[in-house]
């Protein structure tokens, strides 16, 4: 191996690294910060907060968003909550536990220091939305409300209705339209970034495709973060939204950014089950149903029979023959064991023949007990906008018979691989949110994904790009007309040139759901090394298909849908494989990557601290070879690294 | 100036001078039902109401309120034509919570205005004008076009002999019954939207209004109307 | 088995900004039940691309209802005739076998259209940057719980927050009106302590951009709020007429 990678994690103890680190960096003063642009890429939570937080401090920002406006980022559909560590329930939670939680939830594949930091800063997340007038839900006494998650003990969960997300996003684009207004942000919207320029080993600027002209532009700065989310849509069907993809992350990848963890996917186990080929996405349900609901399938196979063929309804089957299969294996933490566990544990039952719906593809969640414990009134109060969701889609009354649901894609942990100060390997890049791999090591609990955009943009890289920008001061603003602007548009017009030219006649949609159904069969919830190789195999295949048959109708200028779609399943396709290879190579289940070589007699995952505790960093080698492994170690210096236990 | 530069402005300028349109009405209507009791009585207030200094400034500003609201009235439906773009709507279906008179207060504001025109000839063309004009009495033929009754002259302060004569004609009967029909769905949707515009609603009060804004429209219009459908059948 | 229908797709096509638009009619067949409304428009997109046309543009995003993205005005209602819900979450099931579905853009002169059915509304985001927010720098908070909000005041500013920004307002008021959209702002920040201090400003900024970006006067129609697909009520206007006439009182 030639590479060393630096994490850059600061001296001292856990509890004051970032202390530390943020009392001895450098600093920009407020006459330079005026002079150093910084290019932010994406408006979801990570991006808006920083691109706000970077506008206040002085910076001249500039921020890109692939829709017609930030608000719509993804990061607004997330329903349940977020994370902090307040203990205003007074139930023991602290810095350190909701640390421990997420280490350990992570399975033990994340980076402490990182997490600490989460941690830490996750009680600024909760003052500042505060402040900027989100309606998080409150008691009678005007105090801030919280509920549970899985994987935790305590209720630290701060939310608003069942749109936390959303809450949260349009406070962080409304600051960011505070910044806007201010002049210190410039907004560009409904552009897609096609390209990392990279001038003497330092990331200068992007080439962005405008979505309405299908015009190629450059924009230069002094620094790019990129906070474009995760690539789920590798799957085709996923919670992710329609424009969700890995694009960005993919051209920092093919530049020189390392790619790490990529096989760590959350499959989150309450979604709606599928109903049809012509389905465009799978829905989410909350996983705060979870705090009421009881998951069950039925303990005969004979009952699982009948409901698979409609011959019996769920209600038909009395409490003595249903199995509540989580809290049976759990007992510790019944129905909200992790995502993880939850989403194997449905599949392992479904594969045994116990699935409920038509397709064999779903297990209940059950409202019956809730309902009779506490009343219709106030099930509704806690999950009446989750439950006309649910009815809206799949015209079933939930408070009448039980909810059918079934795992899917949900999230990715894994990302462009950053140090502690969010940087990447390239100089000048900073990836934050979901588009990079730190703090939920191989698999991510509920509620903290809005913890870490937030706590990435509101607080970590102001601090941490600052280190970087210090030695740019004297660095002039550079000019778009560069050799290495120019190469850099001439690769993405010789990329779309070729796309247009293929003038096959199979659609973008039928490669990208082929290939997702080989990504769903061989790398989603169980995989094998066989299956894994078999998927490189066919991802190859449909590689070669994909740029031989796909047809794109219309222009190159102007608006097409079809080329942007196209675009980006060309990078899903790149992006399939990296997962399917680093997956190969993990020969251990942890978190999110389940090999089932590598299980207990029980079918719990069965990790190799030994030989797998380490970071897997993808680097780029070119078209046609395969990339290479760099490893970074992950010392345990605070936490002892034990098996996961959410039994007792 | 805010009130004709905001938007909420303009709408301000429509709540208020509206506002003070339905409390002209109210005085208006009050009116009217004292005829039904007594001549006398209604003549006394028309006295009151004849060319005397205070009248005549209530009359001015009450003629500046219907300007005010008839120009701003125009002006906004001008700027929201403009607003709603040049393609309109292949297919349209409103909400069944729209209330039909809310999307066509100008029209029948229109229809309103128009046969208050007429009504002002009545009214007040024969009686304060021609007061102010120094007429002591006029035909009231004029006001009873085809009513089979011969008609004399009447006292510019006769008010009441201008009622029965304007309501023996029926055609006239039923023209101002349209005109108060008219008026009842301009009411219906003014009087709350008055009041919301002028941020005096909330949820609660939202229905209430609404109640109210029909039970006084109710009100209103069937005083009126009481009054030109006696005074028919008395010219029987 | 679940039920299948046949009908006649109408809808609006437009190059671009500047060209002429028309309508084109489409005939779909045997399309599920538990279809939504856009997977509907993909399985002609992919019909009509596999045929070499132009699929139909149409924005689109998080497809559970809460990005805004959607925006279409199916057989005379934004978002479609079922009310309480967005295009994404319009199934098929709701729509009559052998019926003609008419499909347009927001139709406005503060929303200009795209192409076929993808409209502009950038509009709202200048709205917003003109005034809607708390003006709080990241790192002055002060505990949350310092401040306490009665859970009814904390829940009224959520009910007016739950605006998702679609223009389904604009789109349904006969007047082109953006003030259910800028209530809902105003509404939440003026409700709530943190957002009273510059409550005023908030209001008469907001309100005057969105004049400016040539939006219509509200005539209280309601068509707004009775359109919205998450419910955002009426009465938020009378609370941003409020605001905003104290404030010119004020000044």
């Amino acid at each position: 191996m030639s590479t060393i990678l630096d994490s850059k994690i600061p001296e001292g103890p856990l509890a004051e690294k970032w202390t530390n680190y943020k009392a001895h960096q450098k600093l920009v003063n407020p006459a330079n910060k005026r002079r150093l642009d910084i290019i932010v890429v994406g408006t979801g939570l990570a991006g808006a907060s920083a691109a706000a937080s970077l506008g206040e401090m002085g910076f001249k920002v500039l921020n890109f968003c692939i829709q017609d406006s930030p608000r719509r980022a993804h990061s607004i559909a997330a329903q349940g909550g977020i994370n902090a560590a307040k203990n205003y329930q007074n139930d023991g939670d602290s810095v350190y536990r909701l640390f421990y939680d997420t280490i350990k939830g992570g399975d033990y594949r994340a980076r402490e220091a990182n997490v600490y930091r989460l941690a830490e800063v996750s009680n600024n997340i909760i003052d500042q939305c505060v402040a900027q007038g989100v309606p998080f839900a409150r008691e009678y006494g005007g105090t801030l409300d919280n509920r549970s998650f899985g994987g935790a003990q305590v209720s630290r969960t701060f939310y608003a209705k069942g749109q936390t997300g959303q809450q949260l996003l349009l406070g962080a684009y409304s600051a960011l339209s505070r910044q806007v207004n201010k002049g210190t942000v410039q907004l560009y919207t409904r552009r897609e970034m096609m390209d990392l320029v990279i001038i003497d080993g330092r990331a200068r600027g992007i080439i962005v495709r405008n979505l309405v002209t299908g015009e190629l532009e450059r924009y230069a700065a002094h620094a790019v973060v990129i906070a474009t989310g995760g690539y789920g849509n590798t799957y085709f069907l996923s919670t992710n939204a329609m424009s969700c993809n890995g694009s960005a992350a993919v051209e920092c990848y093919r530049r020189g950014a390392y790619f790490a963890n990529p096989c760590y996917v959350q499959i989150h186990p309450t979604c709606i089950p599928m109903h049809g080929s012509f389905q465009s996405k799978l829905t989410l349900m909350s996983e705060s149903l979870r705090n009421d609901g009881r998951i069950w399938v039925p303990k005969k196979l004979e009952d699982a029979k009948a409901l698979q063929a409609g011959t019996k309804k769920a209600n038909d089957i009395p409490d003595e023959d249903r199995d509540f299969y989580l809290e049976r294996r759990y007992p510790a933490f019944g129905n909200l064991v992790p995502r993880d566990v939850a989403s194997r544990a449905a599949k392992e039952r479904c594969d045994k023949g116990y699935g409920v719906n038509n397709t064999g593809l779903a297990v209940f969640l059950d409202f019956k007990y809730a309902i009779d414990r506490l009343g219709e009134d106030v099930v509704r109060q806690r999950y009446g906008n989750l439950f006309q969701m649910y009815e809206e889609i799949t015209d079933e009354n939930p408070y009448k018979t039980p909810m059918m649901i079934y795992p899917a894609i949900h999230y990715t942990m894994g990302g462009i691989w950053v140090d502690y100060e969010l940087q990447t390997t390239i100089k000048g890049l900073f990836a934050i949110g979901e588009c990079n791999f730190s703090d939920h090591g191989a698999n991510r609990l509920g509620a903290s994904a809005l913890m870490q955009g937030l706590a990435d943009g509101y607080f970590v890289l102001p601090y941490t790009i600052q280190n970087y920008l210090a030695d740019q001061i004297t660095v002039p603003r550079f000019s778009k007309d560069l050799p290495e602007f120019e190469e850099a548009e001439k690769n993405v017009r010789a990329r779309i040139d070729k796309l247009m030219a293929v003038q096959g006649d199979e659609t973008v949609d039928s490669i990208h759901k082929r290939l997702g159904n080989i990504m769903w069969e061989f790398v989603g919830m169980g995989r094998t090394k066989e299956g894994l190789q078999e998927a490189i195999k066919r991802i190859e295949a449909i590689r070669k298909e994909f740029w031989t048959k796909v047809y794109i109708p219309g222009e190159k200028t102007g608006m097409n849908t079809e080329l942007e779609k196209a675009l980006r399943v060309a990078d899903f396709i790149d992006m399939g494989e990296l997962i399917a290879y680093d997956a190969l190579h993990r020969e251990e289940s942890c978190g999110g990557h389940f090999r089932e070589e590598f299980q207990t007699e029980e079918g719990e995952a069965k990790r190799d601290d030994a030989n797998f505790s380490y970071v897997a960093c993808w680097k780029y080698k070119g078209g046609g070879e395969a990339p290479e492994m760099v490893k970074e170690d992950l010392n345990y210096q605070f936490v002892k690294v034990q098996t996961r236990n959410y039994k007792s | 100036m805010w009130l004709s530069s905001s938007t909420i402005g303009r709408k301000v300028v429509m709540s208020i001078s509206g506002l003070f349109l339905i409390l002209f009405l109210t005085f208006h209507v009050c009116m009217n039902i004292v005829a039904l009791i007594s001549a006398d009585g209604y003549n006394a207030v028309c006295r009151f109401l004849g060319a005397n200094w205070y009248a005549l400034v209530g009359t001015l500003v009450l003629a500046a309120g219907f300007f005010v609201h008839i120009i701003y009235a125009f002006w906004l439906t001008m700027q929201n034509r403009r607003a709603r773009g040049s393609e309109r709507y292949k297919v349209v279906d409103k909400p069944k919570s729209v209330e039909w008179a809310s999307q066509n207060m100008l029209v029948l504001g229109i229809i309103v205005i128009g046969i208050a025109c007429f009504h002002l000839y009545h009214f007040w063309y024969n009686m304060q004008l021609q007061e102010i004009l120094g007429n002591e009495t006029v035909n009231v033929a004029a006001c009873a076009v085809g009513a089979g009754q011969a008609l004399t002259n009447a006292s510019v302060h006769d008010g009441y002999a201008f009622i029965a004569a304007t309501f023996s004609n029926p055609v006239v009967v039923v023209l101002y019954l349209v005109w108060f029909v008219a008026l009842w769905f301009h009411l219906t949707h003014g009087f709350w939207s008055a009041l919301h515009t002028l941020g005096w609603n909330n949820n609660i009060w939202f229905n209430r209004w609404k109640v109210i804004a029909n039970v006084y429209a109710t009100i209103v219009c069937l005083g009126f109307a009481v009054v030109a459908i006696a005074f028919y059948f008395k010219s029987l | 088995m679940e039920k299948t229908i046949n009908f006649t797709l109408r809808v609006w096509r437009q190059k671009d900004a500047h060209s002429k638009g028309y309508f084109e009619d489409h005939q779909m067949e045997g399309i599920s039940g538990d279809t939504s409304f856009l997977e509907m428009l993909d399985i002609l997109n992919e019909r009509l691309v596999k045929e070499h046309k132009e699929p139909i543009v149409f924005d689109h995003d998080c497809r559970e209802g809460i990005c805004g993205m959607c925006s279409l005005y199916v057989n005379g209602h934004p978002h479609g005739p079922e009310g309480g819900c967005t295009t994404c979450q319009l199934f098929m099931r709701k729509f009559e076998d052998g019926s003609t579905i008419t499909v347009e853009p927001w139709r406005s002169a503060g929303f200009p259209v795209i192409k076929d059915l993808m409209v502009d509304r950038s509009a709202y985001d200048k709205i917003m940057q003109a005034g809607g927010y708390v003006s709080v720098n990241t790192g002055a908070a002060q505990d949350a719980n310092a401040i306490l909000i009665p859970k009814k005041v904390a829940d009224e500013a959520m009910d007016a927050a739950s605006c998702i920004g679609c223009g389904a307002c604009v789109a349904a008021c006969k007047n082109g009106s953006a003030m259910l959209f800028v209530a809902a702002k105003v509404s939440q920040l003026a409700l709530l302590p943190q957002g009273k201090v510059e409550a005023a400003r908030r209001a008469k900024a907001m309100v005057a951009k969105m004049e400016e970006l040539g939006f219509g006067n509200c005539t209280n129609t309601g068509a707004c709020a009775a359109e919205c697909p998450k419910c955002v009520s009426l009465s938020n206007i009378a609370r941003l007429n409020r605001e905003f006439i104290k404030a010119k009182l004020a000044d």
